[in-house]
């Protein structure tokens, strides 16, 4: 690690000065194998192989996924007969698959629809009140950022069989518990966004005589909105992606998500249709949060200090730690 | 009197929804882990009165914890995966968060892109991925014969507890490597001037500067891995399914799933809830020093 602070601790700027001519592949690469340890060289090996080492993997996943053959090891051809053509085991002809699909776009839609809205109204009462309880409810809010999921599940599932009898395990008592871990992360989100915009603009509504409600609809809700956006892909990406309280709280095989799946499928022998199903949940999930970026991108237009400063914004938006 | 309670009412949707599906759940546990059990079907019987709890399943699940008991190997085991699983994040992730905030350049966009990329990856995919390349004819094992660094292929999913923590690391890194990047990113660098100025060599310098300034960083990603990895089952189930790598959470699964008796289920959950619990006032006292340290070294 000796190594890793050697280069520019002391130089402010990292990019090449402008104007003066940028060395050729060969001499860098001479360079290289000269001294592999100096300047930050070591820093970029580790971080590509990183980079390499989480991404290529999954690419893998999604390249069998188009295998003609039953085999998720050996590439034969390319075909969509495990989405499409196979007529008992692709995710379109296999009704376990199709269902698992339809219960998590169902999960995750009914979470963004609920856990949205009564996050952003916990997130500006949180932020203004400041009363009896206020800090009791902060506490609460931030206990299931932190709850490990089998502990969330165990409570839930405990609490629907024994005090809630009301609820059935099943889809409803998923969503409850979708909403419940979601809550705060839009919460998060929403309150980051608030600080930043601070309290000018609604003191400005107040003084040409806005009432607090005028002021909240009218001036804080608009200024929030590349939050709630944000919010709404973060909470529809953790809720597909969610497994643990989707298994603990299903009823069984018609409530079972595309996480339940892809985990019962890998423990038995599974076929590329399971790659394939993963395949298009994470299709979804990303085009989603791509959407929510340039959505982002649209509505903070003007706010941003420069071009490469938007992904870092969005990322620490959505950069829950 | 309007003003006063706008704010508690938009809260109040929220609150009300956090108490009923998260701190009740909560009391439930409880009340099922400190109940009784009916002698004829094994089925729990709440005990909602704290007066009345009954401590008998508690204290049976602390001794098959304790050393010599039935789970104490399962225990020790958790800690220890849990723990060099983190210590080979922050040994990856510290470097790529390091280059990525300090010397990535014109490519820090891409790279930021890049790391938050997996997050939106289903973690099962993730795995599903892995799975699929140790296979005993995957790839990992095509390679590793072809270049003559095994002889023949090995069976990595068959109870392999290198390959649990490999999962776990893969699992969960890039939740470690986004804190450490913000913290890094926010040193101002002007700290790190004002250190070599006064004559301190690269290595003084990171390791008296850098080092202490992203240590809430540090402490902070670490808490965000761990706390979740001592409650995973599902992680040790798909790339082993062996007892020989069963965690604790894997025995909180088998006496829900199937299991005799969920009352003992939920008498362990509530012994990793209070571990856990312990573990998060460590880190809140050690970001409370490190933020006094980062104090003084602000003052540099």
């Amino acid at each position: 690690m000796s190594t890793v602070a050697e280069p520019r601790v002391a130089e402010p700027s990292v990019a090449e000065p402008a104007g003066r001519p940028q060395p050729s592949t060969l001499t860098r690469l001479r360079g290289w194998l000269r001294n592999p340890w100096g300047k930050p060289r070591f820093l970029v090996v580790v971080t590509w192989a990183y980079i390499v080492w989480s991404i290529v993997p999954v690419l893998i996943a999604v390249l069998f996924s188009f295998n003609a053959t039953r085999s998720r090891t050996v590439w034969d051809s390319f075909s969509i007969r495990w989405y499409w053509g196979d007529p008992v085991d692709s995710v379109w002809h296999d009704p376990t698959l199709r269902h698992s699909l339809v219960q998590s776009f169902k999960l995750a839609g009914a979470d963004v629809l609920i856990a949205v809205p009564i996050g952003v109204l916990l997130a500006i009462g949180l932020a203004r009140w400041r009363g009896r309880g206020s800090g009791t409810s902060n506490f609460i809010m931030l206990f299931p950022l932190v709850t490990p999921e089998i502990v969330m599940g165990v409570s839930l599932l405990l609490v629907f069989t024994h005090l809630f009898t009301f609820v059935h395990t099943g889809t409803l008592a998923q969503i409850l518990g979708h909403v419940t871990f979601s809550i705060s992360f839009v919460v998060v989100i929403v309150r980051g966004r608030l600080f930043s915009i601070g309290r000018q603009y609604e003191e400005a509504a107040a003084d040409l005589g806005a009432s607090p409600f005028v002021a909240l609809t009218r001036v804080l809700l608009p200024l929030l909105t590349p939050a709630i956006i944000a919010s709404a892909a973060v909470v529809f990406a953790i809720s597909a992606d969610d497994f643990v309280i989707s298994q603990w709280l299903s009823s069984g095989a018609p409530t079972d998500t595309v996480p339940i799946q892809i985990y019962a499928a890998t423990r038995a022998a599974p076929l590329p249709s399971v790659n394939a199903i993963a395949t298009i949940m994470m299709l979804s999930t990303l085009l989603i949060v791509a959407a929510g970026f340039l959505l982002w991108r649209v509505f903070t237009r003007g706010e941003r200090r420069g071009g490469g400063k938007a992904a870092e914004d969005f990322g620490s938006a959505f950069n829950l730690g | 009197m309007y003003r006063r309670w706008l704010w508690p009412t938009l809260a109040l949707p929220g609150v009300l929804w956090l108490v009923l599906l998260f701190v009740v759940p909560f009391y439930a546990v409880l009340g099922v882990a400190l109940g009784k059990v009916d002698p004829v079907l094994f089925q729990p019987v709440p005990i909602w009165n704290p007066l009345q709890w009954n401590v008998g399943w508690l204290t049976e699940v602390l001794g098959r914890l304790a050393p010599g008991g039935i789970w104490f190997d399962v225990e020790v085991r958790t800690i220890v995966y849990v723990f060099i699983s983190l210590a080979l994040c922050l040994l990856i992730g510290y470097p790529v968060a390091y280059y990525t905030a300090r010397h990535a350049g014109r490519w820090k966009g891409l790279i930021l892109i890049l790391l938050i990329l997996p997050l939106w990856i289903s973690y099962m995919m993730r795995m599903l991925a892995w799975v699929n390349l140790l296979q005993s004819d995957g790839w990992v094992n095509s390679v590793l014969t072809f270049t003559h660094v095994l002889s023949q292929p090995r069976d990595w999913l068959g109870g392999s507890a290198s390959t649990v923590i490999f999962a776990l690391v893969y699992g969960y890194i890039p939740y470690l490597i986004l804190p450490l990047f913000a913290a890094l990113d926010r040193i101002d660098r002007s700290h790190l001037e004002a250190a070599r100025d006064l004559g301190a060599s690269p290595w003084s310098a990171f390791r008296s500067v850098t080092l202490p300034l992203s240590k809430i960083g540090i402490l902070g990603g670490a808490v965000l891995i761990t706390l979740p990895m001592f409650g995973d089952y599902f992680t040790p189930n798909i790339v082993s399914g062996s007892p020989k790598t069963s965690l604790i959470g894997n025995q909180i699964d088998l006496y829900f799933h199937g299991g005799p008796q969920p009352t003992i289920g939920a008498a362990l959950t509530i012994v990793l809830a209070a571990f856990l619990t312990i573990l998060m006032l460590y880190y809140l006292r050690s970001i409370h020093r490190a933020q006094g340290e980062g104090g003084t070294a602000g003052a540099l």
